[in-house]
């Protein structure tokens, strides 16, 4: 019985898509073709990267010393209405997107209300905040107002998209055992499926109330109102030094939210 | 009492788990129902409190027949039986006494449960149950701080607060160790006596299931193969129910089991000593 096999000693991965070598080839050699001739296409003017480079440089240099105080005011203001603007939008979009949010839950709904408050969450989603508050300032006019309405929709994508999806994750035996008392369907959802999903909407909701204050910074200089407004009046006079403040304020207020926020959920697990 | 006339259940997929199932449950029984996994136990204990939907047949509890009744009235009927899980299905956040209470949901309308205001009976009962089962310093603790066989008494505290006229039990001990298990089979047989109420205790554990249940009925891919008296359950019938091979394979397990526990605790004697 001396009859051996004998097994390869070398291995390859095979390839996934194109395996015949030849095509593997020509698209490669495609693919590199077309990067050259779209880098070629670009039309770098090397005087204005020189010209621009020197912006920067003032632009650092402001950074570097920050100027809190000649236009503290300006500051003050713009602060004082994002942050309002960033708590009363994170409030109104989770007391809108808890209801949206357990429409979304497969395992809790029936299939048309599923199918609306999943398209409710896609076309939130699917815009972008500053294209929102563009459309909101056409609308609205400048100001707080435009930038509030935006954070709000924009919450709401956020919050009941990931609440549908973590209530979907539930354990179903603690849903089925309170099912099984003869409770009804909001008692089911009081008793089974809040303890189970409240830590992680808190979460959210922290989460989501410091994206909503790096937002307002951005959908500012739109027109939406908010620091991001005094930052682009700054930016406009070529007040680096005053942009540089603002920034710096805007990383300390995230900062803080960071760890005031997983100082808290600390107490909700 | 509970009485199961030509009872079927077919799965949407075509796969039939009950098939003319019949029996009755009188007061103050308690029946095992045993069988290898597959076999439709569990399917069974769901298809009497209606979490699944039985495909045809009757299931009278007292006069009503549980397979007819609308949604409200199903409702209505659900609080006459109480249930009793697996791996315990408290909710783990709540604390051990909202966990008893969810026991009263079906009497109290929504705005009580949601602010926590139940009727001071229920409260006082939820007490009374609590020390029961000997856990009444627990009541304030979170239902995830306990023990698991601590948390299986809180789920038979929970199913009796419903004060129910059935209860069903699936797979109770199924994840607790062979003392904890002995412990709270003895305490469901005991609390079924005191309140003369009948129970289908779903089990895998044949030896336990002689021990304890009054009654005994074997189910093999979906259809009662044995009903009887513990006593009556011998070789040849387990070996019908679970199959002869799985059976002598399952017995052997078993006295492994004992022998290492036995062994276990002639040791833990020895390093008393």
């Amino acid at each position: 019985m001396s009859l051996e096999t004998t097994y390869p000693t070398r291995w390859r991965r095979p390839p996934r898509m194109l395996r015949d070598r030849r095509w593997r080839f020509v698209v490669q050699g495609a693919v590199l073709a077309y990067l050259v001739l779209a880098m070629g296409s670009l039309d770098i003017e090397w005087s204005r990267v020189v010209e621009g480079l020197a912006r920067g440089q003032r632009f650092v240099e402001g950074f570097l010393q920050p100027d809190f105080t000649s236009r503290w005011s300006d500051i003050r203001q713009g602060l004082i209405e994002s942050l309002t603007m960033t708590l009363t939008a994170t409030v109104v979009g989770v007391l809108i997107s808890v209801p949206i949010g357990i429409g979304g839950a497969r395992n809790l709904v029936p299939a048309p209300v599923y199918g609306i408050c999943r398209t409710i969450i896609a076309v939130s989603r699917s815009l972008q905040e500053i294209i929102i508050a563009i459309f909101l300032v056409a609308m609205f006019g400048f100001g707080p107002l435009a930038g509030f309405v935006t954070l709000s929709f924009a919450s709401i994508g956020f919050i009941a998209k990931l609440l549908a999806d973590d209530i979907e994750e539930i354990d179903p035996r603690q849903v089925e055992a309170i099912r099984a008392t003869g409770a009804g369907w909001w008692q089911v959802l009081h008793y089974a499926i809040q303890p189970q999903v409240m830590p992680r909407l808190i979460g959210l909701s922290l989460y989501r109330l410091d994206i909503n204050f790096r937002e307002s910074a951005v959908i500012g200089i739109v027109g939406a109102g908010g620091i991001g407004a005094t930052l682009n009046t700054a930016i406009d006079r070529y007040e680096y030094d005053s942009a540089g403040a603002i920034l710096l304020i805007v990383i300390v207020i995230v900062m803080l939210a960071e760890y005031g926020s997983s100082y808290l959920r600390r107490f909700l697990q | 009492m509970l009485e199961l006339q030509q009872l079927y259940k077919t799965y949407a997929t075509g796969d039939t788990a009950l098939r003319d199932v019949s029996f009755v449950v009188p007061r103050g029984q308690v029946m095992g129902l045993i069988g290898p996994s597959g076999a439709g136990k569990s399917t069974l204990i769901r298809c009497i409190n209606r979490l699944v939907d039985p495909s045809a047949g009757r299931i009278l509890l007292g006069d009503t027949d549980l397979a007819q009744v609308g949604r409200s009235e199903l409702r209505r009927q659900r609080r006459r039986i109480g249930m009793i899980f697996q791996e315990y299905a408290l909710v783990e956040r709540l604390t051990v006494m909202e966990n008893v209470l969810s026991g009263r949901l079906g009497y109290v309308p929504f705005w009580r449960s949601f602010t926590r205001r139940f009727p001071g009976r229920d409260i006082e009962n939820a007490y009374r149950l609590l020390d029961r089962v000997g856990l009444l310093e627990h009541a304030d603790k979170r239902a995830d701080a306990l023990s698991g066989g601590q948390r299986q008494r809180v789920g038979i505290a929970r199913a009796l607060a419903q004060e129910p006229a059935l209860l069903l039990v699936d797979e109770p001990t199924a994840s607790l160790d062979p003392k904890t298990s002995r412990q709270i089979m003895r305490l469901i047989i005991e609390v079924c006596d005191e309140r003369d109420l009948p129970a289908i205790v779903n089990i895998h554990d044949v030896p336990l299931a002689q021990q304890f249940m009054h009654r005994i009925v074997g189910l093999r891919a979906g259809e009662v193969v044995f009903d009887g008296t513990p006593a009556a359950l011998d070789e040849a019938v387990l070996g019908d129910i679970y199959g002869a091979e799985d059976w002598t394979a399952m017995r052997r397990e078993h006295e492994e089991d004992q022998a290492a526990e036995a062994d276990a605790t002639r040791r833990v004697a020895e390093v008393a000593r």
